[in-house]
């Protein structure tokens, strides 16, 4: 793009050609005021106080929808002006009801603000709100009230809904004098499409929108902002939490303009986060006593843990000891709790849920590429040509992601083409639905490429320079041509044709998938046949494109990175070869196991067989979380000895000798690495409740009276010793990181970060093919049990709702589960929308209500694990990924009947 | 509200022309306008069902349905009565006892400004100012003026569309 000089003010500017003004005033400290103005929005130029005077055109022109061309000169305040802009905000007033003496956003609503600046009195002109205009559609509902009176028709709120967020859910109801923000046909907000993300909230300008929480809660100028970051999911968003005079959280704003998130949130990030103040937290250790628990003293609980701990390493071995570490806790905490394992139970048992989600990426991309990360960045989204959904409700589970690419496609700029069972949100935007059956992933992707290489699509040059095994993976895939995957997935053989097409002929093409590809025991082959076709088309190494694993939990990329998986130290450093372990003994001062530990799975099924008698569970939940549930609750109730360490009394928790109780992500300081790899900051903004400890220093305390001899006294210090042993993390350091997070691999100190991996070099070298067959799934459906069920996760709730159940509006828009069905199977068998019916497989069964979908393709059911009433997770099957070790979440027979 | 027949939307809709049309079926933005012209033709106010069958099939949000459907005053939300009473409310008007002839028209019809009667035969409006200030007090009923009234005037007036005796 070509710079222009322009002037503002008499200084000179240089700045891209066609920027908006506004913009790049703004961004100089020039304080135009505006009303309308977002720098997210398309200009309004409705509100036509960002007037500014121009050099050689008489009049006055609003700068918000003026655009930079070489030599514009612009003057920005003058007595001209200033008058102008006092009448227009006495027209202002006329339709908003000044009442700022009994408003929450008095000092810190612009309107306010400009009135006093331009000597604007609030009365010159009558009121013309008609009033009593017919409903408002905030009434009666949750989260977000609006007062019509307050309201000045800026169409922020509008725009956002429609342009950034994508949900259309509100508009401006009404003409000339008559004009409210409503829903169509005053709907209550939770009956339309409105997905509360609450930016509309975010960016009126004045009072009439607000989190009905934060009513009367105190003037936005007395809080305390505190930036952190999100703990829900992987994008890892950058919020601000309000903190009222009473050290409570109100609520949460976010800023335009910072990464990764731009101000955008999703209604988990905005609204979710009322379970930190919930009196169900645990403030005191507990330690059981028969059926109960009894609250014991730091001292008393920690000394119990590490002579319990010790007592079993010296009478059964080192090898009877595991724990599991926490993928929603900071990489301080991981790489405490993996260090602790590591040299206090002397093994390499440490493992988490990582196992369950992405076990299969980290094997996967590594043997592909030599990196089990993300290969690109997340604001790469807002252009890339093509983005290629498979296995990824992003729109879901990755909010604020979702709605990245759900923009990229209103605005034409990349063609969307989605591989889902179900139909998800974007599919109805897509360019292409391709709806496979469960479980076939490796045999569409296979006849993808068989079309690719078939129709000399293929980048032969990319595959030459840049990689190896070519050959054999070319022979894997031609046995696999599209008629053969239409009978197993299907799909029409001519649209996975087109598909491939399509994927082939973009100038760059990203690869974007989640726990559709990683849930099954083909997992890590589904992420090599997706590493293969990226580097069949050269879509690796190139901002774009690339292969991109959402990482689910907001710091499960962190807890990898951190080692707290049983067979690599920090930074993927392997803990079976020599250097690497000579190099962490000599860190550490102890002497180590070579041995890689055992994994999730195996750690519960150590824990059943009576191998494994002590079990130091952080920040998890594997009760709810875990395949096959029964038998995870019977294996824990065998263990000798039991530590839990958490923030609520968790359905795993209640079975535990003895609970911990940690601090939430508000009340300390820590680091979180995104999907993206962006390590960020999240801080102390509230008051601990009770005793409670941040999870590093709790562990410290158990190693200390192990026998070890730690003094850390901050997470910082922490993340120093990170940086000295982890060579992707070495120049990462709290002063480095307050602002905007790094991208790892960030080797040193100068070092700015990687936005793209593999840049002219696989992090293995060459990238490595890998011949992939198509396997069926493990539990195919039978007589007994006819339908497929698959597993994942819903927008207003996470994980196994230990917090979203807690949050009142997240638990207050959807208070229960559903089984989604499609309406042939729900025909054939009676069902109608809110029938209870029952779902049982060969391991378990549940009740719950029926939620009756075309989304659903015939023959396959869907559940959420979020509820405990009605935990999924009794039903899936606990078959492994040879590889990867991670459970077939995503696809086991079941069988519904009518209750 | 009793049940609508949506069989005629789905025929407006059906008619389509393909170029309307974006690639994945979806209709155009700015075809939104004639098709709410034609779902009005044919029932004569735009019930919220066909709206909402639009926006299902036409891939348009209903919120924007719903904004150009109440910004432009040519479309309703609700049925029309057969005639459509005017009343202004204009300076001049106001000025010659308006006021009370609207609540007139009120009484008489026994339903309040926007209502329609509940024989289907009329719908009450108020407008600023319908241009004929000389005739104050003015009321307009489809295309007839009436002029210089008085209160006891509004009642023989619509009892004549009431008997039939204006079409
Ligand atoms: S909360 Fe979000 S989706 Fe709902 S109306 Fe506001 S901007 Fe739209
Ligand atoms: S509610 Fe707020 S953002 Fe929306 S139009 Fe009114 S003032 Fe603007
Ligand atoms: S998108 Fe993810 S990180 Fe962002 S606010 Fe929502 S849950 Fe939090
Ligand atoms: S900010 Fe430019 S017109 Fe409102
Ligand atoms: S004021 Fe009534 S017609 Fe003009």
């Amino acid at each position: 793009m070509n710079s222009v000089n322009i002037r503002i003010n008499g200084k000179d500017i240089i700045c891209p050609e066609g920027a908006n003004v506004m913009h790049v005033a703004i961004e100089n400290g020039f304080d135009i005021p505006n009303l309308c103005y977002d720098q997210r929005l398309s200009p309004t130029g409705a509100c036509r106080l960002c007037i500014v005077e121009m050099e050689g055109r008489p009049g006055v022109h609003t700068s918000c929808t003026m655009k930079a061309g070489e030599g514009l000169s612009i003057v920005t305040e003058s007595d001209k002006l200033s008058a102008l802009r006092k009448s227009t905000l006495e027209l202002i007033f006329s339709e908003h009801k000044a009442t700022c003496t009994s408003c929450d956003r008095e000092g810190a609503c612009s309107l306010q603000d400009y009135a006093y600046r331009y000597g604007a009195a609030e009365d010159r002109y009558p009121s013309i709100v008609k009033g009593g205009h017919s409903d408002n559609y905030t009434e009666g509902g949750i989260a977000i009230g609006y007062d019509v009176e307050k309201c000045i028709r800026c169409m922020r709120c509008v725009k956002i809904c429609e342009e950034v967020q994508g949900a259309e859910a509100i508009t401006l109801d009404g003409r000339s004098g008559n004009v409210v923000v409503n829903t169509p046909f005053s709907m209550l907000l939770t009956d339309s499409s409105c997905e509360m993300c609450g930016q509309c909230v975010d960016t009126c300008p004045t009072g009439a929108l607000y989190a009905k929480a934060a009513k009367g809660k105190g003037r936005v100028r007395t809080m305390k902002k505190v930036r952190t970051t999100c703990l829900y999911c992987g994008v890892g968003c950058q919020l601000d939490l309000n903190i009222g005079a009473d050290g409570k959280l109100v609520k949460v704003t976010s800023e335009p303009g910072v990464i990764p998130n731009d101000g955008n949130t999703c209604v988990k990030g905005r609204f979710g986060f009322d379970f930190i103040h919930r009196d169900e937290r645990l403030t005191m250790p507990l330690i059981r006593e028969g059926d109960a628990f009894r609250e014991a003293s730091w001292d008393e609980a920690l000394d119990l843990v590490a002579t319990r701990f010790s007592g079993i390493k010296e009478k059964n071995g080192s090898e009877a000891l595991a724990g599991l570490t926490s993928a929603k806790s900071g990489n301080e905490d991981n790489y405490i709790m993996q260090k602790f394992v590591r040299t206090q139970f002397g093994n390499n048992n440490i493992d988490h849920c990582a196992r369950l989600c992405h076990a299969s990426t980290v094997a996967g991309l590594a043997r592909a590429f030599g990196s089990g990360a993300m290969t690109n960045s997340i604001d790469e989204f807002s252009d890339t040509p093509l983005i290629f959904v498979i296995g990824s409700n992003t729109t879901e589970n990755h909010p604020v992601m979702g709605i990245k690419i759900r923009k990229a496609v209103a605005e034409g700029k990349t063609k969307l083409l989605v591989a889902d069972p179900r139909k998800i949100s974007l599919t109805d935007i897509a360019h292409m639905h391709l709806q496979q059956k469960p479980g076939s992933d490796v045999a569409l992707i296979n006849a993808m490429m068989y079309t690719i290489i078939d129709e000399k699509l293929h980048d032969r040059d990319f595959i030459k320079s840049r990689t190896e095994d070519y050959e054999r993976m070319e022979a894997a895939v031609m046995k696999c041509p599209p008629e053969f995957a239409e009978k197993v997935s299907g799909v029409p053989a001519e649209d996975i044709r087109a598909a491939a097409r399509l994927y082939a002929a973009a100038e760059s093409a990203s690869i974007v998938y989640s726990m559709g590809i990683t849930q099954h025991t083909t997992g890590t082959d589904n992420v090599l046949s997706l590493a293969n076709m990226a580097m069949l088309t050269g879509n690796v190494g190139k901002p774009f494109a690339g292969v991109n694993p959402l990482r689910g939990q907001n710091n499960v990329q962190g807890a990898c990175d951190m080692g707290g998986l049983p067979d690599v130290y920090p930074g993927y450093q392997k803990v079976h070869l020599p250097e690497a372990k000579a190099k962490f003994e000599k860190a550490w001062g102890v002497p180590l196991s070579d041995k890689p530990g055992l994994t999730v799975n195996e750690i519960m099924h150590g824990v059943g067989s009576g191998k494994i008698k002590g079990l130091y569970v952080f920040g998890e939940n594997p009760v709810l979380s875990d395949p096959d549930t029964n038998e995870v609750v019977k294996s824990l109730k065998k263990a000798d000895f039991l530590v839990v360490q958490d923030i609520f009394l968790t359905e795993t928790a209640e079975l535990a000798d003895v609970v911990l109780p940690a601090r939430s992500f508000a009340e300390r300081d820590g680091t979180f690495t995104n999907t993206e790899r962006r390590v960020q900051m999240y801080r102390e903004a509230v008051a601990a409740p009770g005793e409670s400890k941040p999870d590093w220093e709790i562990i410290t305390g158990v190693a200390n009276r192990m026998g070890a001899d730690w003094n850390y006294n901050s997470a910082s210090e922490i993340m120093d010793e990170i940086a000295a042993v982890t060579p992707i993390y070495g120049g990462i350091s709290y002063e480095r990181i307050t602002d905007v997070g790094l991208q790892w691999p960030c080797p040193d100190k100068e070092h700015k970060g990687t936005a793209v991996l593999h840049q002219g070099k696989f992090s293995r070298g060459l990238g490595k093919f890998h011949p992939v067959d198509y396997l069926p799934q493990q539990e195919l459906p039978d007589e007994d049990y006819p339908l497929i069920l698959t597993t994942g996760r819903m927008l207003q709730h996470w994980h196994t709702g230990t917090m979203t159940r807690k949050s009142e509006v997240l638990h207050g828009i959807v208070p229960e589960g559903h089984i989604q069905i499609s309406p042939a199977d729900a025909g054939r068998l009676g069902i109608v929308s809110e029938d209870m019916v029952k779902v049982s497989t060969r391991r378990g069964e549940i009740r719950i209500a029926a939620d009756v979908t075309d989304r659903m393709k015939e023959g396959v059911v869907f559940l959420t694990f979020h509820f405990k009433e009605s935990p999924a997770n009794a039903l899936t099957i606990a078959a492994l990924d040879p590889i990867a070790k991670i459970p077939e979440f995503k696809a086991c027979a079941v069988k519904v009947e009518k209750y | 509200m009793s049940e609508v027949n949506l069989d005629a939307a789905r025929d407006i809709l059906g008619r389509i022309d393909l170029s309307e049309k974006l690639t994945n079926g979806k209709i155009k933005p700015d075809y939104l306008i004639p098709l709410l012209q034609d779902i009005q033709e044919e029932y004569g106010y735009l019930p919220r069902p066909a709206l909402e069958l639009i926006s299902r099939e036409g891939g348009i949000p209903l919120s924007r349905i719903f904004g150009v459907v109440t910004f432009y005053e040519q479309f309703y939300l609700e049925p029309r009565g057969k005639h459509m009473v005017k009343c202004c409310r204009g300076t001049a008007c106001h000025v010659k006892n308006g006021a009370k002839i609207a609540s007139a028209i009120s009484d008489v019809l026994g339903i309040g400004e926007g209502g329609t009667s509940a024989d289907g035969l009329f719908t009450f409006e108020t407008v600023a100012c319908l241009g004929t200030c000389f005739l104050a007090p003015v009321m307009m009923i489809d295309e007839s003026y009436y002029g210089n009234l008085e209160e006891g005037d509004v009642k023989s007036i619509l009892d004549r569309y009431r008997e039939g005796g204006v079409k």
